[in-house]
């Protein structure tokens, strides 16, 4: 369940970008992370994990948006691009080479956040 | 409103710990160490390794060893039993070392030594192919072992771990002639996942390729004196991806 510290990072960073808009506080409705397929992270778990350890926060409501990037690896010979797997044990189809290029699959990302500033919160213009 | 959190590359999701593992890594290069991250499945065979080859090298070389364990210290006590300063980081149900929870334990570590008389640290992480290999500590190198008896599949089960390694040590060479398995197999699969690593055979028991084990890692210590301050994040699949670990410290200077 390395989720659990993948999230406990994710809201380090969340709690960072926060203090931009101190004192206001924004209420954010959506997280859009970047996950690639060649990682260790588990969509589901993490969208699980966000949402218990989310209650009672600043960020409470606020969903993830996960997007999937497939794994990609660019061929040796033709640099055509091609998804590698398993099952071809990671081979390019062209040439059987091995994997030697990724180009994407890696990505652990935070992409964006949909919110707003809340007027109640936000400081009193004078 | 719909705002990038980062201007141009995007926030790495691990970009906390990373935070931590570049300040590790500061510290390794101002004592001039070279830190390897030790990592396998439980039972490779790690802590076997480790007593064979600290014992061989030392006094060549001064060492110490951060040791990650779940719950117990039994793997810390046997590596003191060779000699070398241990700290036991005890991770309680986390299945990885963090690189808090190696920066906790060299704090612990200045209290007994000035880590600036080592040349080598070990870290020893927590038995687990899987997550151990998202999660940087601050090390220079990572190794991966991969014992004959857990088959030749894993290197395409686990690929992440092997993509990740540095160096894969192929372990318990010894037991192969009881085993239907081919070492050639194996170590075509760790080339399928990772085509340029180094990669060994070695046995703890009979003393197969400790040799060149040892010279694997001598020459990462010189490599390492010679040219300090290299940052392994700056290469590698993540950067090529424009995942750049060091663009992001300004937003997380914790």
């Amino acid at each position: 369940m390395h989720e659990v510290d993948m999230t406990k990072c994710l809201l380090l960073s969340m709690n960072q970008w926060r203090q931009q808009h101190d004192p206001a506080v924004p209420r954010v409705s959506q997280v859009h992370l970047q996950v690639g397929d060649f990682t260790c992270v588990e969509p589901e778990q993490l969208v699980h994990t966000w949402r218990i350890a989310v209650q009672n926060s600043w960020l409470a409501g606020a969903e993830l948006a996960i997007e999937h990037v497939p794994l990609m690896g660019r061929c040796v010979c033709c640099n055509a691009t091609y998804s590698p797997s398993q099952e071809t044990a990671y081979r390019s189809p062209c040439c059987d080479h091995p994997m030697e290029e990724i180009v994407s699959g890696r990505e652990l990302r935070i992409r964006s956040v949909d919110y707003s500033l809340n007027p109640l919160t936000a400081p009193v213009e004078s | 409103m719909h705002m990038p959190l980062e201007d141009t590359l995007g926030l790495n999701l691990l970009a906390a710990n990373q935070h931590q593992a570049d300040h590790n890594r500061e510290h390794f290069d101002a004592w001039r160490l070279l830190c390897l991250n030790v990592m396998s499945s439980p039972g490779a065979g790690k802590t076997s390794l480790l007593e064979r080859t600290i014992t061989a090298l030392t006094p060549e070389l001064a060492m110490a060893v951060l040791e990650g364990d779940m719950t117990t210290q039994l793997d810390a006590e046997r590596l003191e039993a060779v000699g070398v300063p241990v700290v036991p980081i005890t991770t309680g149900r986390a299945c990885h070392l963090d690189a808090a929870m190696v920066n906790g334990g060299l704090s612990l570590l200045r209290q007994r030594l000035d880590p600036s008389s080592l040349d080598l640290l070990w870290v020893e992480n927590v038995g687990n192919l899987v997550c151990p290999a998202e999660f940087e500590v601050g090390e220079h190198r990572k190794v991966a072992l991969l014992s004959v008896t857990e088959g030749d599949d894993k290197p395409l089960k686990y690929p992440v771990m092997f993509r990740e390694a540095d160096a894969v040590l192929i372990t318990k060479t010894d037991l192969l002639p009881h085993l239907p398995v081919e070492i050639a197999r194996i170590e075509a699969h760790v080339r399928q996942v990772n085509p340029h690593c180094t990669v060994l055979r070695v046995s703890a028991s009979s003393g197969e390729g400790l040799a060149e084990w040892h010279d694997w890692i001598r020459a990462q210590c010189s490599e390492q004196l010679d040219n300090p301050n290299t940052d392994p994040s700056s290469h590698g699949d993540r950067a090529v991806l424009g995942q750049d670990y060091n663009s992001v410290p300004q937003l997380v200077n914790a």
